[in-house]
């Protein structure tokens, strides 16, 4: 009997945190979209369902755009992602730790200081801007920095090892014997690829764009830094409404549904596929 | 037609890893240029990003100069310690019951271990602001602390996880039929095996709280981390002692990578050994002092 409630005791803590700091504040997030007032006369509650229909109107312009950059960058980290993990997984040899290593290392340098990094590089005097130009990828007048270009690139840069790992720990469990079985049927090679390997490699696929696509979704630094103000997404219509505007109710609203949306992404896709993509590994299954 | 084929059969054999060596320069050029820039002689003690005026180990010399930078990178660091240090706890705790135990909630916990590593940093920082301000509590130090416990728990339980999953519990047994308490079989077999997952894990929740700028930006109040500071002082020049924390932080973290890693093998190693059987079964005289 005390043996059965031994695991309670030790979830007890941890899950109690989550769920007063994580699902509470949900809650509390709601509470404040349904008021209406101003910040000098207050925020009084009194269900104004309106604020969400508005705050999806009033911004569409940013909403589409984060949904269109979140989903370039995505589909190019996929593309830059796929090769090297494929490469890191069966070709490193004894390198492999030591690649594995540099792919994380961006993040042992501060978030914000890599895309200030970015900025530097993307700025109208650096000579990868000369580069672009005289190779007319640019205009000989045109910039850089300050573009839809520049904000997708910081976003790939900054969200690749979001899709390069799950993407490995998938290929490195590949049974290499499946593709040597296709290939010992007459396949070519590009069809092992597009017939075994890929299939097999889709979970991963599939957890790297969410883990890539959610986060770059509801980003505000890359907009900030290296767009301009054309280039603004949700993520800073949230942060200037509610840091700057305090126009909390209409914040809280459109961050709301943003949560909503995301949660409702993320639980379909737990329930085909189970938890294990995001814990990484895969026998946390669809229990 | 040979000619033309050995080009391309080298390309085909060496082509992926020929990308994967540029792919993972680009990954890094980020960090070389913080490092490079961090010994740029620039007229105004400001980040300039050009490299006209050479090179100089003045702003190394002076790395410490700033006092409000060096107020924000202690906050970062005190803050870091601590949400290490209780987010490590509670998700080990964790991390034991979801690999050790089958109980009913168990998907449950999972679900809610899962979620807030796949809510974007803007939404978390602003429920967590919604909620401070339905309580009027004042936003500083302490809103900062439980924010960023909650993030890192997540990423905490995952690491201790999957360190978890493989482990032998054989040595667990061994121990209680040597008449081990369970608690000393934790504390003598369990925990020493365990401790470089756990390590890891301290490891990467140290990275991500000294790392955060989007919630610490909702939840900070007047209190300045180091992401905080350079984001502040970004609109008006960057002093160029910012890049020679963030190198000195990144070699400390590399560092401290390549020492858990090195323990990891080792423990792995002794692991091994002590679950391998004796070969031969029965010794032969003098085999033991060979081996």
């Amino acid at each position: 009997m005390r043996q059965r409630r031994v695991p309670y005791w030790l979830l007890g803590p941890g899950l109690l945190w989550l769920f007063i700091f994580f699902v509470v504040p949900m809650y509390f997030m709601g509470e404040l979209a349904l008021r209406s007032g101003s910040l000098t006369t207050g925020f009084a509650f009194d269900w104004a369902w309106s604020n969400f229909p508005d705050s999806l109107s009033g911004n569409t312009e940013q909403i589409l755009r984060s949904v269109y950059y979140a989903g370039v960058a995505t589909i190019l980290a996929l593309l830059i992602a796929y090769p090297l993990a494929y490469a890191i997984a069966f070709r490193a040899g004894r390198f492999k730790l030591l690649l594995l290593f540099a792919v994380i290392a961006p993040f042992f340098t501060t978030y914000l200081i890599r895309t200030i990094a970015w900025k530097t590089i993307l700025s109208d005097s650096s000579p990868i801007v000369d580069v672009l130009q005289t190779l007319a990828l640019v205009p000989e007048d045109g910039r850089v920095l300050a573009t839809s270009g520049a904000v997708i690139a910081g976003l790939t840069y900054n969200f690749l090892p979001f899709m390069i790992l799950p993407l490995y720990a998938n290929l490195e469990r590949l049974d290499l014997r499946l593709i040597e079985a296709a290939r010992d049927l007459y396949s070519s090679s590009r069809q092992a690829f597009l017939r075994v390997t890929l299939p097999l490699t889709m979970p991963g696929i599939v957890a790297g764009v969410l883990l890539t696509f959610i986060p770059a979704f509801g980003d505000y630094i890359n907009a900030q830094l290296l767009g301009g103000t054309q280039q603004a997404m949700v993520g800073n219509v949230i942060q200037s409404l509610y840091l700057t505007q305090r126009d909390y109710p209409e914040a809280a609203a459109l961050s709301f549904l943003m949560m909503a949306l995301i949660l409702a992404v993320v639980t379909l896709y737990i329930r085909f596929a189970g938890t294990g993509a995001f814990m990484g590994d895969a026998d946390e299954g669809k229990a | 037609m040979a000619a033309l084929s050995r080009p391309w059969a080298w390309l085909r054999r060496n082509g992926l890893p020929i990308y994967a060596g540029f792919a993972v320069a680009y990954m890094l050029i980020p960090i070389v240029v913080i490092a490079v820039f961090s010994f740029g002689d620039t007229p105004r003690d400001r980040l300039t990003f050009g490299l006209d005026d050479g090179f100089t180990l003045e702003y190394w010399e002076s790395a410490f100069a700033i006092r409000e930078l060096n107020d924000a990178l202690f906050t970062s660091l005190r803050l870091a310690a601590l949400s290490t240090v209780v987010s490590t706890v509670l998700g080990t705790l964790m991390a034991l019951a979801l690999v050790r135990h089958r109980f009913r909630a168990r998907r449950a916990a999972n679900l809610l271990i899962v979620i807030p590593m796949a809510t974007p940093e803007v939404v978390i920082g602003a429920a967590l602001l919604s909620m401070f301000i339905y309580y009027t509590l004042a936003l500083g130090f302490t809103t900062l602390l439980i924010a960023h416990i909650m993030f890192s728990i997540s990423f905490v339980v995952v690491v201790v996880r999957s360190r978890l999953i493989g482990f032998d519990r054989s040595l667990e047994e061994a121990a209680a039929d040597l008449g081990a308490t369970p608690f000393t079989a934790f504390r003598t077999v369990t925990l020493p095996l365990l401790a470089p997952g756990i390590m890891a894990a301290a490891l990467l929740a140290f990275a991500l709280s000294i790392d955060d700028f989007v919630i610490s930006n909702f939840n900070s109040g007047i209190e300045v981390t180091f992401p905080l500071y350079v984001y502040g002082v970004s609109l008006r020049g960057i002093p160029v002692q910012v890049n020679v924390l963030a190198t000195m932080l990144f070699a400390v973290t590399v560092l401290a990578i390549a020492l858990v890693l090195v323990q990891q093998r080792r423990a792995e190693r002794l692991a091994a050994r002590v679950s391998e059987p004796q070969q031969p079964p029965i010794p032969a005289p003098g085999a033991a002092a060979t081996s």
